[in-house]
């Protein structure tokens, strides 16, 4: 499998502060991946280095092919960028600038331009200094989505967006995969992530803490266990992988690794179980406990 | 008034480096002025003699307003008169810089939902400025007195200055409520001072001449405090009125501010185009978009001035007709061959230094397009750096050549007309307009290098733009040593009309801008954007 972007041991400090730390990035052509991180973990900073913007003190990153720094013009007009926080010229229409940005791209689907712009209920004929946030965010997500591209990459686009127009953005993100496009998405709303990526990768103070699958992911982490048993149970506080064990009145609540979860089970199931809850572990879950725990 | 004086606090600490930087030296300038009047003319006569001759140059009086004495103080306050023009522009800046910038860039609305009055901001910015030019006023008067000039003299230019700020002040409040934007805002009160300077200039000049026209002074603000005399006929009323145009436009302002949505103009929005016209498909068209209000605006200003500056050139030709041994004064004054050359040469610097501001003006939209991150939308796009850039930077070096060469034909043609020789007073005067474009470049290209070197600096073109206009203004008054001089790029552009011109500085000029601005490119090229 290809991949469109491959980063690896990225490093890029601004005077003392050093934003990026050995990160690693793999994208594969075709999917949608997800770019976690809290605020100022070093997701724009990449972005600007996968966009030619900014130069890489270290580490290597290669984008579509080729090298971001080096062939950035070429590449650029086979991508589409949606910036974090939208500014528009003051007295160019919504319509305008999706216009000219679609152009300068190398091409702009007119079709699409007007199904987009029903869809996310943007008025193209006002001026950019009377858009609100969400409305500047709409018009550059309806310049990139209409772009005749292979690669999108999204800086954090729902932000200014409001529930309504966020499941516009979902569906419309799903039509995209469908059409083989690589989307590369970053953003901190947990839910949205998990409704549309495919893979993800969770990085922290500009190094890369995990990447994998949701399934991969949730492979590394707990399931919360809520039983009530016929008889007390022996053993499962010493259990490898059982944390957190509190016993009440024939109840047991624990939280276990996923490889301790079988041999969990068959203790419960040895004294008899009456009921049993079992929550999966949320991507927020994992997200809290990667920030929680001090970096490594 | 909730919130105010914290707001004001705000603003101090904010600009504790910038006010200083402009209010101490426009103080400070008069009094220097004084000693250097001394050593240039050390005996009774020969001010006198300079006082007379200068009072019928119509250039001076055009550049510094009229002359009604002779005395050391009346010519140290004629002298400084084009310094009230730039109090007033500082003051009009700052203000706008926190009103109307702020509220674009989001701050205003951060501090409006604290428990601050609807006021407070406007109210604060205005305090500053009305503060700056009491403090201006206050370093100003005693260092007159303490040069031995009369107290009653002394405080009455302090307070023409200070008025002068105070009002603009006021004016840049109302601009900045009828606005839409910081950009549009500050274009507006900068055509207001323009309109107060030209209306002010062309009526003084009228005065040294038949008269016709000399009411046109009443209607320009700047008019009337320089019509207050210090150390001469000392007039005290122009004070009442100026009190009053300012109390009547901060309640305007006060007005306009209540009426108004937070970001809006009271000027309409009008709705644009829903699709793009289908020229727009290129870095450069976008920048033409960009330029173009303020390419228009700038090649009008400067058609107004040549037919300004064009104008009064008759009278200057009919001055020196009366006048034989003016016309000898004016033989010996820097080595032109007329009156009217050397009053056209002496205007043709002001408008390259003019032209300068413009270029700087339009090349630091560059840096704003940067801030504001709406450069990354072009820049993630099929457009390099270069042709993005480029296309900005063709704006910045054609639009002042095009405005100069507008200026400079309606001039000669005005000229032209009233002398009876078109076609040669066409091409003198453009050709004289045209010389100071090598060293528009220079301060053009001095911005570029700081764009791509060293970005977080660009600004300080504005202070490279300003340091050539104070060795123009006070360069000579002052003397200056020549090294001084030499770091104006204006300084090396030859006198024309009448002087003598070789191929060198122009060609030494041109190329220096062109090193610099390959610099500023290469540097731009290689560096990281945004870099803040």
């Amino acid at each position: 499998m290809t991949e469109a972007i491959s980063v690896a041991g990225l490093t890029k400090s601004f005077g003392r502060t050093r934003a990026l730390n050995g990160l690693d990035l793999h994208v594969r052509t075709g999917e949608v991946h997800g770019f976690l991180g809290p605020n100022g973990a070093g997701k724009t900073t990449t972005i600007r280095i996968l966009l030619g913007l900014m130069r890489a003190d270290g580490g290597s990153a290669s984008l579509l092919g080729g090298d971001p720094w080096a062939d950035a013009t070429a590449l650029h007009k086979r991508l589409a960028y949606v910036p974090g926080d939208v500014t528009l010229w003051p007295n160019l229409s919504g319509g305008e600038v999706i216009d000219l940005l679609g152009r300068l791209r190398g091409g702009l689907d007119p079709r699409r331009r007007d199904e987009l712009l029903t869809r996310f209920e943007l008025d193209p004929r006002k001026k950019g200094r009377t858009y609100s946030k969400g409305n500047r965010q709409k018009v550059a997500l309806v310049a990139a989505l209409a772009s005749d591209v292979e690669l999108l990459i999204l800086d954090e686009p729902t932000s200014g967006l409001d529930p309504l127009m966020e499941e516009v953005f979902r569906d419309v993100i799903r039509d995209e995969r469908r059409n083989d496009r690589t989307v590369l998405l970053s953003s901190h709303i947990l839910s949205e992530v998990e409704a549309l990526c495919d893979r993800i990768t969770i990085i922290r103070e500009g190094r890369t803490v995990e990447t994998g699958t949701l399934v991969d992911l949730r492979h590394l982490t707990r399931t919360s266990i809520e039983a009530e048993l016929i008889g007390p149970v022996d053993g499962l506080a010493t259990l490898p992988g059982v944390h957190d064990l509190r016993t009440e009145a024939g109840r047991v609540h624990f939280d276990v690794d996923a490889d301790a979860l079988d041999p969990a089970l068959r203790k419960l199931v040895g004294v008899g179980v009456r009921s049993l809850v079992s929550q999966p572990p949320t991507l927020e879950e994992l997200f809290l406990r990667q920030y929680r725990e001090p970096a490594r | 008034m909730t919130g105010t004086g914290r707001l004001v606090r705000l603003i101090l600490r904010r600009d504790r480096v910038l006010l200083p930087l402009w209010v101490v030296p426009l103080a400070l300038i008069p009094a220097l002025y004084v000693s250097s009047f001394e050593a240039l003319f050390p005996t009774d006569a020969e001010r006198i003699g300079y006082a007379r001759v200068s009072a019928g140059n119509a250039g001076f009086v055009a550049l510094y307003g009229p002359l009604h004495g002779t005395g050391l103080g009346e010519l140290v306050a004629w002298r400084g008169g084009f310094i009230p023009v730039l109090v007033a522009l500082f003051s009009a800046l700052t203000v706008i810089r926190h009103t109307r910038t702020d509220e674009e860039a989001g701050r205003t609305e951060l501090i409006g939902a604290a428990a601050v009055s609807r006021h407070a901001g406007l109210f604060a910015a205005l305090l500053v400025a009305f503060g700056a030019n009491a403090v201006l006023a206050l370093i100003q008067a005693p260092a007159m007195i303490s040069q031995g000039l009369p107290v009653t003299g002394s405080v009455l230019m302090a307070l023409e200055f200070a008025l002068a700020g105070c009002m603009f002040a006021a004016v840049a409040a109302v601009c900045a409520q009828l606005a839409g934007g910081a950009r549009s805002a500050r274009s507006l009160a900068l055509v207001a001072l323009g309109i107060a300077y030209v209306l002010r200039l062309a009526g003084d000049v009228s005065d040294i001449g038949d008269g016709a026209t000399g009411w046109l002074s009443w209607l320009s603000p700047i008019g009337w405090v320089q019509h207050m005399f210090p150390y001469g006929a000392d007039v005290w009323w122009p004070i009442v009125p100026a009190v009053g145009l300012g109390a009547v436009l901060v309640g305007t302002a006060a007005f306009l501010a209540a009426h108004r949505d937070v970001g809006a103009g009271v000027l309409p929005d009008r709705p644009g185009p829903a699709v793009a016209a289908p020229g727009l498909r290129s870095p450069l068209a976008l920048a033409w978009r960009l330029h173009r209000g303020m390419l228009i605006g700038w090649v009008t200003g400067f058609a107004l001035l040549g037919l300004v500056f064009g104008a009064v050139a008759q009278s200057v030709a009919d001055l020196v007709g009366d006048s034989p041994e003016l016309a000898d004064v004016f033989a010996r004054l820097g080595g032109a061959s007329g009156a009217v050359d050397s009053y056209l040469a002496g205007v043709t610097g002001i408008l390259g230094l003019i032209a300068a501001a413009y270029a700087v003006q339009a090349l630091l939209r560059v840096r704003d397009e940067e801030g504001a991150g709406s450069a990354e939308l072009v820049l993630t796009t099929g457009a390099s750096r270069l042709r993005w850039l480029a296309a900005h930077l063709v704006f910045a070096f054609l639009g002042p050549v095009l405005a100069l060469a507008v200026s400079g034909a309606v001039a000669g043609l005005v000229h032209g007309l009233a002398s009876g020789d078109v076609g040669g007073e066409v091409t003198v005067v453009l050709g004289g307009v045209l010389a100071q474009v090598p060293a528009v470049w220079v301060l053009a290209a001095v911005a570029v290098g700081l764009f791509g070197l060293l970005p977080r600096f660009a600004p300080v073109a504005w202070g490279a733009v300003a340091a050539c206009l104070l060795v123009l203004l006070v360069g000579a008054a002052l003397q200056l040593s020549q090294w001084v001089l030499d770091l104006s790029p204006f300084t090396h552009i030859p006198h024309l009309p009448g002087g003598h011109a070789t191929a060198t500085p122009f060609v030494v000029l041109t190329l220096i801008a062109v090193v610099v601005g390959a610099a500023g490119l290469a540097g731009f090229r290689r560096r990281d954007v945004p870099t803040t």
